[in-house]
């Protein structure tokens, strides 16, 4: 970090404006893995359900959002809302037939429909341009407010991400989230005391869902590109990761977790590993910390629970 | 008096092992109910076929008079029917409080997104907790308690089921004494009294003959899922092959 902050302060103007760029960068795409971690953190951490799927819906709404922008001519916000209600409508019919599952299953289920996902977003080209992606997806206008400068879209994604959050936290809080806790604990212990807990649980999915399809809205948005190399299976690992990483059962958890995700590769430009080899000494680096986290406090940084 | 709960040529079977074979009995309102066996013999399957949590193979149930083949768990607490367990199934990352407060919730997804849990349940939480000796542990995750305060709380947890999806008349207890110290199989003993001075139908699996004696007002006795011998305990615990199911040849 020493060296990040010597960088950046010890440069010329012209520089400094670029390192300003890149620094907002790294804050947008922290907004929306912030937003990813929150959505698979209901599903995952809150109700026990090992969901790997969440990059299928973040592709679902980056796609439904870049094709409603670019093809049919509506503004950002109705495509952003129609985008979450496709979202929604995939993933409550994905949760019929994941709520078959339970366990290691679950995850083996949602793993599948991951790769099903990723291979219509490659394959229909005569929706998708397939591999060659979507370009030219324009960024939000609003109230006179031009989104297409990267310091105010900052300001869009970072107020989505407290909305997300807020709505989380009241879900968590209330005796909804109570009950999801309960299901992650012992479903059929809870049943017994007179719960639906198939309702919940695809009520939980969905919501998941939906918002991970606003965090891909803002992605497309904000890259103004989508292809299908940025859902893939290990993409919902990533997400996963930052659950794990940052706490299960704990929202901030979720939003530390990015931080901290999307911050150590950066930081570990900074540490001056020889050029040959620092692509590959930074995957190491990052590997290595991840495992001694996972070792030495497995409940995440500020989780509440193990899987 | 009329029963409250008729068992209907139920079987259940294991891989070959039938550990419940048609069997049938009559459960009396009002009244505690015993089913005592050796281990193996049925008992425990016999409760969780009840509850759900494992269909039967044969047989079907008459409770309130009303014919049931089919028997959900997310259905009994309808039916009036609440349950311990015998391995303790509390929700062990949640608080004590918690524990209390997820059985008092309204049962609909939207409904319990817009609840707040008002003084009334909280204060149904409190009595429970306070009856059982577990107010002060209200912030304690459940898995932090010791073996008897878990099971106090299960306990106190099935007391709380009433408030919302109506009270139960049918309470299965399954060894509620078992690992108990003294002073807390008491308040479990008072309770059950309590509920039977309520008018509450239990039925009571347990081990401990001098309990069963002294609290069931009838009893099956249970050996390789076939019933063995029915009665009042005294007359019951007396007969010969009781005895050796229990104790052996």
């Amino acid at each position: 970090m020493d060296c990040l902050l010597y960088s950046f302060f010890s440069v010329p103007k012209e520089s400094l404006r670029n390192k300003m760029e890149y620094l907002i960068h790294l804050a947008i795409l922290f907004a929306i893995y912030a937003i990813l971690g929150i959505s698979l953190n209901l599903v995952v951490g809150y109700t026990g359900l090992l969901s790997v799927t969440q990059s299928a819906f973040y592709g679902i709404g980056a796609y439904a959002t870049a094709i409603l922008l670019t093809q049919s001519g509506i503004n950002f916000f109705f495509s952003v809302i129609l985008g979450i209600i496709i979202t929604a409508i995939v993933s409550f019919l994905m949760g019929i037939v994941l709520s078959k599952f339970n366990g290691d299953y679950y995850a083996l289920g949602s793993f599948g429909f991951n790769i099903i996902i990723f291979s219509i977003f490659l394959n229909w080209q005569d929706l998708t341009r397939g591999p060659l992606g979507i370009p030219g997806i324009s960024r939000p206008i609003l109230f006179g407010l031009d989104f297409s400068q990267n310091t105010i879209f900052l300001f869009l994604a970072l107020i989505i991400l407290a909305i997300i959050y807020f709505i989380s936290r009241f879900i968590v809080n209330s005796s909804f989230g109570r009950v999801l806790k309960a299901i992650r604990e012992d479903e059929k212990a809870i049943q017994v005391f007179g719960y639906n807990t198939f309702n919940y649980k695809m009520m939980i999915f969905v919501i998941g869902a939906a918002m991970a399809g606003i965090a891909g809205a803002l992605f497309a948005s904000y890259i103004t590109f989508v292809d299908p190399s940025t859902f893939t299976l290990n993409e919902s690992i990533f997400i996963l990761a930052i659950i794990i990483l940052g706490g299960l059962a704990n929202l901030k958890g979720s939003i530390l977790g990015a931080l901290f995700l999307i911050l150590l590769p950066e930081i570990l430009r900074f540490v001056g590993f020889p050029t040959e080899i620092a692509a590959q000494m930074r995957q190491v680096v990052y590997g290595v910390i991840l495992i001694l986290l996972m070792l030495y406090r497995p409940q995440g940084l500020v989780g509440e629970y193990k899987l | 008096m009329k029963n409250i709960l008729e068992i209907k040529n139920l079987s259940k079977h294991f891989d070959g092992v039938r550990a419940v074979d048609d069997l049938s009995l009559e459960i009396e309102e009002g009244k505690i109910t015993g089913i005592i066996g050796p281990n193996g013999s049925g008992k425990t399957t016999l409760v969780n076929v009840l509850s759900g949590m494992i269909p039967q193979d044969k047989g079907f149930f008459i409770i309130n008079g009303e014919k049931i083949v089919k028997i959900k768990p997310r259905n009994i607490a309808f039916y009036g029917i609440t349950r311990t367990f015998q391995d303790i199934r509390l929700f062990n990352q949640m608080t004590v409080l918690d524990n209390m407060l997820v059985v008092l919730t309204k049962r609909p997804p939207v409904g319990a997104l817009l609840e707040k849990h008002n003084q009334l349940y909280l204060n149904k939480a409190k009595d429970i907790l306070e009856k059982v000796g577990l107010w002060e542990k209200k912030s304690e995750l459940a898995i932090n308690l010791s073996y008897g305060q878990r099971k106090l709380l299960e306990i106190g947890r099935m007391l709380a089921t009433s408030m919302v999806t109506g009270e139960p008349d049918i309470f299965l207890l399954d060894e509620p004494f078992a690992g108990l110290f003294p002073h807390m199989a008491k308040i479990v003993e008072s309770i059950i009294k309590e509920l039977k001075e309520q008018g509450k139908t239990m039925i009571l699996i347990e081990h401990n003959m001098g309990l069963i004696r002294e609290l069931c007002d009838y009893i099956f006795v249970m050996d390789e899922g076939k019933l063995l011998a029915e009665g009042e305990p005294e007359n019951v615990l007396a007969k010969k092959e009781v005895i050796e199911a229990y104790l052996g040849e």
